[in-house]
C-alpha cells in the first residue's frame, strides 16, 4: 500500500494521475466499504473534478500545492460546505453547514482531495466507534473487533487502504487509540497548534485536530498543511510552522527518552508491554538514552479528564435544540418542550449520559467539588509533565492496556470504556503533542502501538523519533487481511 | 393613591425607598462583540449574522478589543478598578433567542469594579456607589407577530453589552431618573455608546424595595426586580408607582416582608402605568457559570491599545465641566448645559473662546442663534460646520455693538451658505448698527408716533410700563431692520416718553 509521500510524489512525477488515484481509491472503498463502514459520506464526483483540475494544473506546469493530488478522508465532526456535518448524531443527520472547516481550507489548499467524511462515536464521545448513530465501524484486521474510537472511521479508511491519509480529532485518544489497534500512526498536535474553527466541540479545551497516517514522515505532511495561526480561533497559538519533514532525519545518539513508571504498572496487557519493550531496544540501539521517570499525578487523570470534558461538552451540546437547525420534534406543546424533545429524541445515550454528567459536575454546590477541583488537578498533571520534560526529550509509554477488542464487549460497561483512555488523557488535559506509533502485533493477529509524548510545540521532536524507529520496523508496512 | 396619601401622614410611621439599578448600555462598536458582523439598526432580519453569531456548529468567538477599550474608558469614568484581564465565562439558560444557549459575560472578575457616579439632585451631589460593570453579548430577538407563530431575528445577537450594577444607594425614583441620564449623558459625552433610547441602546432594570419604620422597629419589603425599562420616565414611574404598591401591600398584610416573600420580577405597563407581576419561575436559575474555553484571558496591561486606554488620564467629565463652565466663563448654569449636551459642540465652545469671542456673549448666541439654526437643519450645533474663529469673530461683533443681537441671528444664517467672516457679511447686508443719533432719532420718532397707545401705557401703567418700553425698542429695531442699537433706542425712547410726560404736565 502507498503511503502519502509516495502517492504525491508518483503524481508530481507523473507516474500516476490524480484521477487515477482518486479512482483507484474509491475502487478500495467500493470493495471494503460495505462491510467496514469507514464513510458516513463520499462524494466521488466533486473528488473527480477536482483530480482533474490538479492534473490539468500538472499538464499546464502550473505550480500546486505539496498534497496535490491525494486523497484524504476527514471526521465527519469537521464541518464542510460540499457535504453534509453529521457528527454521527441523528440531531445533524441533515446538517450542511455554511462553511469549512480551517483544516479543510488547508488540506485543499496544499491540493489534497477531500474524497468523504469519517464515522465516528457521537459527537466524538467513545473509544469504540459503537456510539455512531450512522452504524458501527469495523476493524479492518479483525472485523468483529471495534477500531478504537472516536476517529475510527478515519483510522478505518487509512487502514484498509481506502486512503492515504485522514484527519481525525482528539480530546482524550481519539486519534491515538484508534491509530494503535489499527496499525498506524496517528499525531495529536499540542493544543493551539492546529485551529479548531470548524471542528464541532466536544470538549474544548482538551480537543485537537490531528492526522493518520502509515508512516511519521506522512503525519510530518499533513502537520505542516493543517498547523498554524489562525485569526478565528482565539486558543490558536500564534506560532510558526517548522517544515517537519525535513527534520525527520535527525539522529537519535543522545536523545533521551523517559519511560514513566505508572504507565506500565497494573493493567498493561503482557503482550503490550513485550512488544513496547521490543520498540525501546530499537530505540536504545539507535543511540536513545533511557531515563526511569515519574508522573505522579496520573491516578487522577481519569476522573479529571472526566469532569472537566463532560462539563464542557454539556454546554457545548446545549446548542442543540432543535430551534434553528438540526433535528426537531415533532411531539412537543412549548418551547421549552420543544428543545427537551428534540434532544431527547436525536442524541444517543452516551451523548446524554456526558451531558448530564457535566451539567451535574457545573451545578451550584457542586461546581467548587468538580469542575473547579478538576481544574486545580489538571494544573498538577501538566506541571508534572513540564518538570519531565527538563529531563527528558520525549516520554515513552503504551497507547492503551490491551489491543483492540470485541464489538460490544464493553457496550454495557461504560467505565470500563472511560478506562481504557488511561495513557491517552494525561497528553491532552496537560496540553502536549503525542503520537501513536505501530510497534507490533498480538497472535490474534491485532495490532499494538505505543506512544511517544513530546513538551508543548515539539512535535518535531516526537515525529522524528518515530520516523527513526520506521526506519528500523516494518509493522506499519503490513496490510491487513481484506 | 389616597389610602397611600393618609398612611404617609399616620403617626408613627416614616418609610424611605431602597433603589438598585442594573443598566445595559450598548457600546459604540463597528461590530459585534466576538465576530465581525457588523451593528446596524433595523436592518434585514438575520442578515446581520455569521457562523458565529448563529452559534452554528465550530464556529468560534474572538474577542473585540475595541469593545474592551470603550468598556475600560467607561469604568474608569465610574470611578472603578479596572481588572488585569478580560475573563469570560459563560452563563448557561435555554431561549430561543439565545442560540447557543448560553451567554457570554464576565462573572467572578468583572471589568469594572467598585466605583461611583455623581449625581446632580435638589439637594446637591449625591454619589451613587457602582460594584460592577462587566462585558456580555446580547440575545437576539423573538417577534410574536404572527398568531401561532414566533419568529426570531438574531440581528441583535451578539451585541457589545456593558452591564452596570450601583449599590443600592439610589433613594428616590427621581434621583433614579437622574442616574440614567447622567449615565447616558457620560457615556455618549465619551463616545462609549451612541445612548439612543430609540433603539433600545440602554436598558434599565430597577431593584426596589421599603424600608418602613413603624414604633421604632424597621420592617423592609420583598425586592422586585422591574425588567426591561427602556426610557427614563418608565424608570421614574415604575418606581414611583413600585413604592406606593409596596407600601399598600405591606398596609394590607404586615407579613408582607422580605426574607418571608419570595423576590419578584415585575413587568412594566405603561399603558396602564403599572407594574405587573411576572410568572415566577418554579425553581431558583442556576446558570453554571464556568470560564469560557474558547476564549483566552487577554491581560489588560498586555495589550497596546488596551493599555492606552486605561493609561490615558480621564477626560473632563460633563459634571466637572459644566461647574468650571459657570466659574471660569461666568455661564448660567442652564447655557452651560445647554452647550455641554453634545460634546463636540461643548469643544467648539472653548475654541471659539480661544478664538477671542467674548463667553457669554458668545454661550448666549449658543443657545439662542445657533441652536435654533442647528434644530433647523436637524444637526447638532459642531454638526453645522462653522469654524470657531467665524463664530467667536460673530460674538466679538455683539459685544463691542458693531451689531445688534437680532441682527446678529440673520448673519449667522448667511454664515451658513459662506465661507467670508461675519464682518464682511454684516457689511454686505446692511446689518453694521448704526450710531448716527439722526437717523436713530427719526426711527425711534416713527416708532412712538405709530404706536400711541403703547406710549399711552408708559405714561399711565407703571407696571405695564417696562413692557411697553421693550415693545416699542422692537419696533425701532423692526423700523430700522435691525441697524439700530437696542441700548441706545431704549434710551432715546426713554428721553422722548418723559418728554411727551412733561407736555402732559
Ligand atoms: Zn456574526
Amino acid at each position: 500500500m502507498t503511503t502519502l509521500t509516495e502517492t504525491v510524489e508518483s503524481i508530481r512525477a507523473g507516474q500516476t494521475t490524480a484521477t487515477q488515484t482518486i479512482q483507484a481509491c474509491l475502487e478500495r472503498i467500493e470493495k471494503n466499504d460495505g462491510h467496514l463502514h469507514a464513510f458516513v459520506s463520499v462524494d466521488s464526483k466533486r473528488a473527480l473534478a477536482r483530480a482533474e483540475l490538479i492534473d490539468n494544473a500538472l499538464k499546464a506546469g502550473k505550480p500546486v500545492g505539496p498534497l496535490a493530488g491525494a486523497a484524504v478522508a476527514v471526521k465527519d465532526n469537521l464541518c464542510t460546505d460540499f457535504a453534509a456535518t453529521t457528527c454521527a448524531s441523528r440531531m445533524l443527520a441533515e446538517y450542511r453547514p455554511p462553511y469549512n472547516a480551517h483544516v479543510v481550507e488547508c488540506l485543499e489548499r496544499a491540493g489534497a482531495i477531500v474524497l468523504g467524511k469519517t464515522n465516528l462515536d457521537e459527537f466524538a464521545m467513545g473509544s469504540s466507534t459503537e456510539n455512531s448513530g450512522i452504524g458501527v465501524t469495523c476493524n479492518p484486521w479483525q472485523p468483529d473487533h471495534v477500531p478504537g474510537g472516536s476517529s475510527g472511521g478515519s483510522a478505518v479508511a487509512v487502514a484498509a487502504g481506502m486512503v492515504p491519509a485522514a484527519l481525525g480529532s482528539d480530546t482524550g485518544g481519539s486519534i491515538r487509540q484508534p491509530a494503535s489497534f489499527c496499525g498506524l500512526v496517528g499525531l495529536k498536535p499540542t493544543y493551539g497548534r492546529v485551529s479548531r474553527y470548524g471542528l464541532v466541540a466536544f470538549a474544548s479545551s482538551l480537543d485537537q485536530v490531528g492526522p493518520f497516517t502509515r508512516t511519521a514522515a506522512d503525519a510530518a505532511l499533513m502537520l505542516e498543511a493543517i498547523a498554524g495561526y489562525d485569526g478565528r480561533d482565539s486558543t490558536c497559538a500564534d506560532q510558526g510552522v517548522p517544515r517537519y519533514a525535513e527534520k525527520l532525519g535527525r539522529s537519535l545518539e543522545g536523545v533521551r527518552i523517559g519511560l514513566p513508571a505508572e504507565y506500565f504498572g497494573e493493567g498493561l496487557h503482557e503482550t503490550v508491554r513485550a512488544s513496547i519493550d521490543e520498540a525501546t531496544k530499537v530505540l536504545v540501539d539507535l543511540g536513545a538514552k533511557l531515563v526511569e521517570i515519574s508522573l505522579p499525578h496520573t491516578s487522577y487523570a481519569i476522573a479529571c479528564y472526566y469532569l472537566i470534558a463532560t462539563a464542557e461538552a454539556s454546554s457545548n451540546l446545549a446548542r442543540y435544540d432543535g430551534i434553528h437547525y438540526g433535528h426537531r420534534s415533532k411531539n412537543a406543546q412549548d418551547i421549552m418542550e420543544l428543545s427537551a424533545s428534540s434532544r431527547g429524541e436525536a442524541l444517543g445515550p452516551e451523548v446524554k449520559r456526558r451531558i448530564m454528567l457535566g451539567t451535574y459536575a457545573l451545578s451550584s454546590g457542586y461546581y467548587d467539588a468538580y469542575y473547579k477541583k478538576a481544574s486545580q488537578v489538571r494544573t498538577l498533571i501538566a506541571q508534572d509533565f513540564a518538570q519531565a520534560f527538563e529531563k527528558v526529550d520525549a516520554i515513552l509509554s503504551p497507547v492503551t492496556p490491551t489491543t483492540a477488542f470485541a464489538i460490544g464487549e464493553k457496550t454495557d460497561d461504560p467505565l470500563a470504556m472511560y478506562l481504557a483512555d488511561i495513557y491517552t488523557i494525561s497528553a491532552n488535559l496537560a496540553g502536549i503533542c503525542a503520537v501513536s506509533v505501530p510497534c507490533g502485533f498480538d497472535p490474534a493477529g491485532l495490532p499494538i502501538g505505543y506512544q511517544l509524548m513530546g513538551a508543548a510545540f515539539q512535535e518535531e521532536t516526537v515525529l522524528a523519533i518515530a520516523h527513526q524507529y520506521q526506519q528500523h520496523s516494518d509493522f506499519h508496512r503490513r496490510v491487513p487481511p481484506l | 393613591m389616597s389610602a397611600l396619601k393618609r398612611s404617609m401622614t399616620e403617626p408613627g410611621i416614616t418609610f424611605r425607598t431602597i433603589i438598585g439599578l442594573e443598566v445595559h448600555v450598548q457600546l459604540r462598536t463597528k461590530t459585534k462583540l466576538f465576530c465581525g458582523c457588523l451593528l446596524e439598526f433595523a436592518a434585514l432580519p438575520n442578515s446581520l449574522t455569521c457562523p458565529v453569531c448563529l452559534g452554528l456548529p465550530g464556529a468560534l468567538p474572538v474577542m473585540n478589543r475595541e469593545a474592551v477599550r470603550l468598556a475600560i474608558r467607561l469604568g474608569k469614568a465610574l470611578n472603578c478598578t479596572i481588572a488585569d484581564f478580560a475573563k469570560w465565562d459563560r452563563k448557561s439558560y435555554y431561549y430561543p433567542d439565545l442560540p447557543k444557549n448560553y451567554q457570554i459575560s464576565q462573572y467572578d472578575k468583572p471589568l469594572c469594579q467598585e466605583g461611583w457616579l455623581d449625581v446632580p439632585g435638589e439637594d446637591g451631589v449625591g454619589r451613587v456607589g457602582i460594584q460592577r460593570a462587566h462585558l456580555e453579548e446580547d440575545a437576539g430577538k423573538n417577534i410574536h407577530d404572527t398568531p401561532g407563530c414566533t419568529l426570531v431575528d438574531l440581528n441583535r445577537t451578539g451585541t457589545p453589552l456593558l452591564e452596570i450594577v450601583t449599590r443600592p444607594d439610589l433613594t428616590s425614583a427621581d434621583q433614579a431618573y437622574a442616574f440614567c441620564t447622567e449615565l447616558q449623558k457620560l457615556a455618549t459625552y465619551l463616545s462609549v455608546s451612541e445612548g439612543s433610547m430609540q433603539k433600545g441602546q440602554m436598558r434599565f432594570e430597577p431593584n426596589v424595595n421599603l424600608a418602613i419604620v413603624r414604633d421604632g422597629i424597621e420592617y423592609r419589603t420583598p425586592i422586585s426586580e422591574i425588567k426591561n425599562l427602556n426610557s427614563f420616565k418608565a424608570v421614574r414611574a415604575a418606581i414611583e408607582y413600585e413604592t406606593r404598591r409596596q407600601l399598600q401591600d405591606w398596609m394590607a398584610d404586615n407579613s408582607y416582608l422580605f426574607g418571608e416573600r419570595p423576590h419578584e420580577n415585575r413587568g412594566w405597563n405603561d399603558g396602564r402605568q403599572v407594574t405587573e407581576l411576572q410568572r415566577s419561575k418554579e425553581q431558583a436559575h442556576d446558570y453554571r457559570y464556568f470560564p469560557d474555553p474558547d476564549l483566552v484571558s487577554v491581560e489588560v496591561g498586555r495589550n497596546a491599545a488596551l493599555q492606552g486606554e486605561l493609561n490615558r488620564p480621564i477626560d473632563e467629565l460633563p459634571v466637572a465641566r459644566c461647574l468650571r463652565f459657570q466659574a471660569e466663563y461666568g455661564l448660567s448654569a442652564n447655557d452651560a448645559e445647554t452647550i455641554l449636551a453634545e460634546r463636540a459642540t461643548a469643544d467648539l465652545f472653548e475654541r471659539a473662546v480661544e478664538a477671542g469671542a467674548p463667553p457669554k456673549v458668545a454661550a448666549k448666541q449658543f443657545v439662542n442663534v445657533w441652536s435654533k439654526l442647528a434644530n433647523e437643519y436637524r444637526r447638532s450645533i459642531a454638526e453645522l460646520g462653522i469654524e470657531a474663529k467665524r463664530i467667536g469673530a460673530l460674538a466679538k461683533m455683539v459685544e463691542q455693538n458693531t451689531v445688534s443681537a437680532s441682527a446678529a441671528k440673520t448673519v449667522a444664517a448667511a454664515m451658513l451658505d459662506s465661507t467670508d467672516g461675519p464682518d464682511f457679511l454684516a457689511e454686505q447686508l446692511g446689518l453694521i448698527q448704526v450710531v448716527d443719533e439722526e437717523e436713530l432719532a427719526k426711527w425711534v420718532d416713527a416708532a412712538i408716533a405709530a404706536n400711541e397707545k403703547a406710549v399711552q401705557t408708559i405714561l399711565t401703567n407703571p407696571k405695564k410700563a417696562k413692557a411697553s418700553e421693550g415693545f416699542l425698542r422692537g419696533q425701532v429695531m423692526k423700523i430700522s431692520s435691525g441697524k439700530a442699537d437696542p441700548g441706545r433706542a431704549g434710551e432715546l425712547i426713554a428721553k422722548r416718553v418723559a418728554g411727551l410726560k412733561d407736555q402732559e404736565d
